[in-house]
């Protein structure tokens, strides 16, 4: 027998398409238009998991987003995901689910045991337990139990096969939630000339008129969404998006929205991503997102069989699903009466209504039309407890006024204990909330952004109501965002139907010490732990919630929070509005993670910069490094050889012979205007204005506070023209901090900053050869008296099949006679194989970054980044002879500072490893210096490497290094230590130049 | 996320942006006395409500905009050029 609960008629499912499915290993069978949990439901099942803490059986409460019970694991591969509603997952064909949180099964669950332990585990439960003893060590070993116990879902383990995507969208008006006031606001809106977007959580629109019998503007509640419907898709400017949950709200009146494109299927189809994330700037927003049912707080109300009244409802009109046979209602407000007549409609037997209020207040429409159903009411009554193991089977139907308790037997408990507006994102939108009375809830009361509630999120839950109040609502939206030209259009109408008043009652005494009466399911939350949290002193609402971790999981208390909040004031002697609510924050229901990066994942999680030669160094075998977003050639290794020996070979090659290295990614900024010279002379610390056109000068600039922040060459082109190079990694910075000065602090100056670092491609043609390979490579004499050290020339390379104009700069950063030669980006390769070609009969050699910086370490050159880290003064780095003492420059004011010319600060020297070969000797990774590495902690630190290199040249591990008062210890023998590393060697300290100290080798 | 209207590009999200900190500050004279400098460089108010904040538009227009933004609320009031250029202002 399948779908033995499923009506013949009614509801929005395709009753002649059926899907097969599996759940717990058991295969079922449900229609198109289920969700898992009406599947579940047509199927009989109602016990679907464990609860949290004492793994009690527990069964589908609600039909939607607010399910607290009903998490599963959606098993498929790496597409596998835990904690998915049951109530919010689209049924697809071979869809396999399991419950969570029990072991071996649902319904043999060792965990049980818990439930029996229960006193044991009160509410603080691990703040009492596990704060003895105090070493965070035995926090370790506590947690890796608790982590265990408490685990819901299982993540997949591999990576997540799918797409995401964002999309960014601007609109007039958003209406988030398609249900009556939603489509009344978009239609008002829309006619009104908006443009319009509407979003709504399930596959199509309607909401809570989905399959109810009533009647608008004349037409059936189906006629009248369809209408709608086809109003809105008349509209061009509207945007409809099912399956679309608006989960926050955000600075600007940015909306977050996530739609579920795909996880109504079993994968995405090809070229489909899976959700994708909309970022929408509404001029006005429409909050019609309906309300949330909550629950009376009785023993045993978590047994399987107990569902909200208005779920219930939902599963007959929505899902043509009768959830039990024999019914017993309980509530406290009109409501509830519907799903009693909906189900009596579908053939179950109302076994009684329960309500809490006098038999006087039960004048609405609804109690009304039950009575003359023919439904058994019994006012003035409660259910003091519930009975059953993995179904209810009963209840005990208590008097309020006292009396002799009667049991009902049942197979499905319907409970309504009043509703909650959705406020959340009115709330997130820096919305005040009221305490409603009569509605015993918080509903809106104004908020300074541009959002509009509507419907049941102003607790409106009548039909008419909500329609006239979405109408209006998305009337004053399209005002608000400039429209309203539209001619005057009808609001929907619908039949009022009276209500009487709801009498708040939130939990009903227990009468056994043992009986568990639960205000959060999710979370395993008790009345009595409510009680125990106010008794130890926590009364404030958020001590409240993270205390008892009331309303902490992953449904955010969407059915408990008001009940608990409610159960606290009542302990406290305080009302509601005194005891206030917790903080609604972002996001409203759970948002796959995939979902925020969007395609941002993987590869393109930021974007790759490549220069021109880089393919052929692919093809040449270099191994790349990372810089910024860069890559650039770490060394190009032999067959078998090893990148080190790859690199020290290429650097051998530059101090003997030449070398060629890929500059390209140097920052390069061009500055033209009448005042550059001034310009440079207030960014740099040395002097500008004295620079001759085809002369080129190494600068250092520095931030206001004094410290280094870059470093580089800058070249006079012509007169007004210069061309400055930054440090690859800082480019970006550099020119902003240019831009600044320029534009705010003196917009007077006649300069303009254009990057061309892309523009541009570079090498460095570097080694004593390097003069005879550059003489056959451009038409320009190179001799030192026509070029010399500093001097930049203009030409053409010789033989190019086309003409490639560069630019060469003699500057040379490895100490050797050196030469860089810039040429247009589309000539980066030509130039590049042409130095090849031209060196190749001297065996010139392409090296990579890990050559230049053994070079560079070698020669002493700072690094911005290890030794100019942003604590360090061009003093410390020995180059205080640059500051010109006659001008002004960035940095120069503090420069004097007591602390800036002490002594003893940390300067730059250069460390020669000692003691033995050079495996032995090893300077460690980020070593520190210490006079005496055997002495026992604190151990005074003088200094710490920066960097650190196996010099070729030398024969020996070498480093630069910051050391208190370093240049007045040159001779000195101290130990370079890495604790972590757990090496030391000794190291004598020196000047920080290893090599050429007086220059000769670079203007040879 | 916030919305900033850049004078030369219209309303922009912040993204395209970097900010820039305290619009109020003015770069003291060359030979202002080092206290003077102190006070440029590291002291900063942290005032509650509107605040003139500096913003560069780097993904856009790559220019430094004039904020005013809302500390308490995030609220942005304008936005208009930084320095001495003479674009119309952006409310």
């Amino acid at each position: 027998m399948t779908q033995p609960h499923r009506m013949p008629a009614g509801g929005s499912i395709d009753r002649a398409r059926t899907l097969a499915f599996e759940y717990d290993g058991v295969r079922y069978e449900g229609h198109a238009g289920d969700t898992l949990a009406s599947a579940l439901l047509a199927n009989g099942v109602h016990l679907v998991g464990r609860s949290f803490k004492y793994h009690r059986p527990r069964g589908i409460v609600g039909a939607g987003i607010d399910e607290p019970n009903a998490l599963v694991q959606l098993a498929r591969g790496a597409r596998t995901e835990p904690n998915v509603r049951a109530t919010t997952q689209e049924l697809y064909d071979g869809l396999v689910a399991a419950s969570q949180n029990c072991w071996p099964s649902v319904r043999f669950d060792v965990g049980a045991i818990n439930n029996a332990m229960s006193r044991f585990i009160p509410s603080g439960f691990y703040y009492k337990t596990f704060m003895w003893p105090s070493s965070p060590r035995w926090w370790l070993r506590y947690e890796r139990v608790i982590r265990r116990a408490a685990g819901t879902g299982r993540a997949a383990g591999e990576p997540d096969p799918d797409r995401y995507e964002h999309q960014y969208a601007h609109c007039d008006v958003l209406v988030i939630g398609a249900g009556p006031a939603g489509l009344a606001a978009a239609r008002a809106a829309a006619h009104a000339g908006a443009r319009v977007v509407l979003c709504d959580e399930n596959p199509i629109v309607g909401g809570s008129l989905v399959g109810v019998a009533t009647t608008i503007d004349g037409a059936t509640a189906a006629d009248w969404i369809a209408a709608v419907g086809r109003d809105l898709a008349a509209h061009p400017d509207v945007t409809v998006l099912p399956r679309t949950t608006a989960f926050g709200y955000y600075d600007g009146n940015l909306v977050g929205l996530v739609e579920r494109v795909a996880d109504h299927l079993a994968a995405p189809p090809a070229h489909t991503p899976r959700q994708r994330l909309w970022k929408v700037r509404a001029s006005a927003v429409v909050l019609a997102a309906g309300a949330h049912e909550r629950a009376i707080a009785y023993a045993n109300n978590d047994l399987p069989g107990t569902l909200l009244a208005g779920a219930a409802r939902t599963y007959v009109d929505r899902y043509g699903v009768r959830t039990g046979s024999s019914a017993v209602v309980f509530t406290n407000n009109d409501s509830a009466y519907a799903t009693a007549l909906a189900l009596h409609g579908a053939g179950a037997t109302i076994e009684t209504i329960i309500d809490v209020r006098p038999e006087s207040a039960l004048t609405g429409a609804l109690p009304r039309a039950a009575g003359a159903a023919g439904l058994p009411i019994v006012a003035g009554a409660a259910i003091a407890g519930a009975h059953g193991g993995r179904r209810v089977s009963g209840v005990d139907v208590v008097p309020l006024a006292g009396g002799p308790v009667r049991r009902v037997d049942c197979d499905l408990v319907c409970v309504s204990g009043g509703w909650n507006p959705a406020v959340h994102l009115f709330s997130q939108a820096r919305g005040k909330l009221r305490y409603d009375e009569a509605l015993a809830t918080f509903v809106p009361e104004d908020s300074p952004l541009p959002i509009f509630p509507a419907g049941g999120v102003n607790g409106r839950f009548d039909l008419a109501a909500a329609l006239a109040d979405g109408h209006a609502a998305g009337l004053a939206a399209a005002a608000r965002a400039g429209c309203g030209s539209g001619a005057p259009l009808a609001p929907p109408e619908a039949a009022p139907v009276a209500a009487g008043a709801l009498l708040p009652v939130w939990g009903i005494p227990r009468r056994h010490k043992s009986d568990k009466r639960f205000v959060d399911l999710q979370e395993d939350v008790t009345a009595e732990d409510v009680a125990l949290a106010a008794r130890e002193g926590y009364t404030s609402v958020e001590h409240l919630k993270r205390y008892t971790t009331l309303g902490m999981g992953p449904d955010q208390g969407k059915t408990s929070n008001v009940v608990g909040l409610a159960l606290l004031a009542e302990a406290t002697g305080r009302s509601l509005p005194e005891v206030g609510t917790t903080t609604f924050r972002p996001p409203y229901t759970p948002v796959t993670l995939g979902a925020f990066p969007g395609e941002a994942a993987g590869a393109h999680v930021e974007p790759t910069r490549y220069t021109a030669m880089h393919d052929w160094h692919v093809e040449h075998g270099a191994r790349f490094v990372n810089a910024g977003l860069w890559k650039r050639p770490h060394s190009y290794p032999r067959p078998g050889e090893s990148p080190d020996d790859a690199a020290n070979r290429e650097a051998k090659n530059v101090r003997a012979n030449v070398g060629v290295v890929d500059v390209s990614t140097l920052g390069k900024l061009e500055l033209q205007g009448a005042d550059v010279a001034e310009f440079l002379n207030r960014v740099y610390i040395n002097r500008w204005d004295t620079l001759a056109v085809g002369r080129c000068r190494y600068g250092v600039m520095l931030r206001d506070d004094g410290m280094v922040m870059d470093d580089g060459t800058t070249s006079r082109l012509a007169p007004s023209h210069y061309l400055m190079t930054t440090t690859t990694v800082n480019a970006a910075k550099v020119m902003q901090h240019l831009e600044r000065l320029l534009q705010i602090d003196w917009p007077d100056l006649d300069v303009h900053v254009t990057s061309v670092t892309e523009q541009w491609a570079a090498a460095a043609l570097s080694g004593p050869n390097a003069r005879r390979v550059l003489a056959k490579l451009v038409d320009i004499d190179v001799s030192n008296d026509a070029l010399p050290f500093l001097a930049l020339g203009q030409c053409e390379l010789r033989g190019a099949a086309r003409s490639v104009p560069a630019r060469v700069f003699r500057m040379s950063y490895s100490g050797e006679l050196a030469y860089e030669i810039h040429v247009p980006a589309d000539r980066g390769r030509a130039m590049w194989e042409a130095v090849l070609a031209a060196g190749a009969e001297l065996g010139i050699m392409p090296y990579g970054t890990e050559a230049m910086s053994t070079l560079r370490i070698e020669k002493g050159h700072v690094v911005i980044g290890p030794e100019a880290d942003g604590r360090t003064t061009a003093d410390d780095l020995g180059m205080g002879k640059l500051v010109n003492a006659a001008k002004w420059c960035v940095g120069k004011p503090l420069l004097s500072r007591e602390a800036l010319t002490a002594p003893e600060r940390w300067q730059l020297v250069g460390l020669t490893a000692q003691d033995g070969a050079a495996s032995v000797a090893r300077i460690p990774r980020a070593a520190k210096l210490v006079a005496d590495p055997e002495r026992a902690p604190p151990n005074p630190m003088l200094g710490h490497v920066t960097s650190w290199c196996w010099s070729p040249h030398l024969d020996a591990w070498i480093a630069l290094a910051l050391l208190a008062g370093g240049r007045e210890r040159h001779g000195e023998t101290l130990w370079a230590v890495s604790p972590l590393a757990n090496a030391k060697v000794r190291v004598k300290v020196g000047p920080p130049c290893f090599i050429d100290p007086d220059g000769e080798r670079l203007r040879a | 996320m916030l919305l900033i209207p850049c004078p030369w590009c219209g309303p922009r999200a912040q993204i395209e942006f970097t900010y820039g900190g305290d619009a109020t500050l003015r770069r003291p004279a060359p030979d202002a006395p080092e206290a003077v400098w102190v006070d440029y460089v590291y002291m900063r108010d942290n005032p509650a409500g509107p605040h003139d904040e500096l913003w560069l538009h780097s993904a856009g227009c790559r220019r430094w905009v004039r904020v005013r933004r809302d500390t308490r609320t995030h609220d942005i009031l304008a936005g208009t050029p930084a320095g001495g250029a003479t674009a119309g202002a952006a409310t």
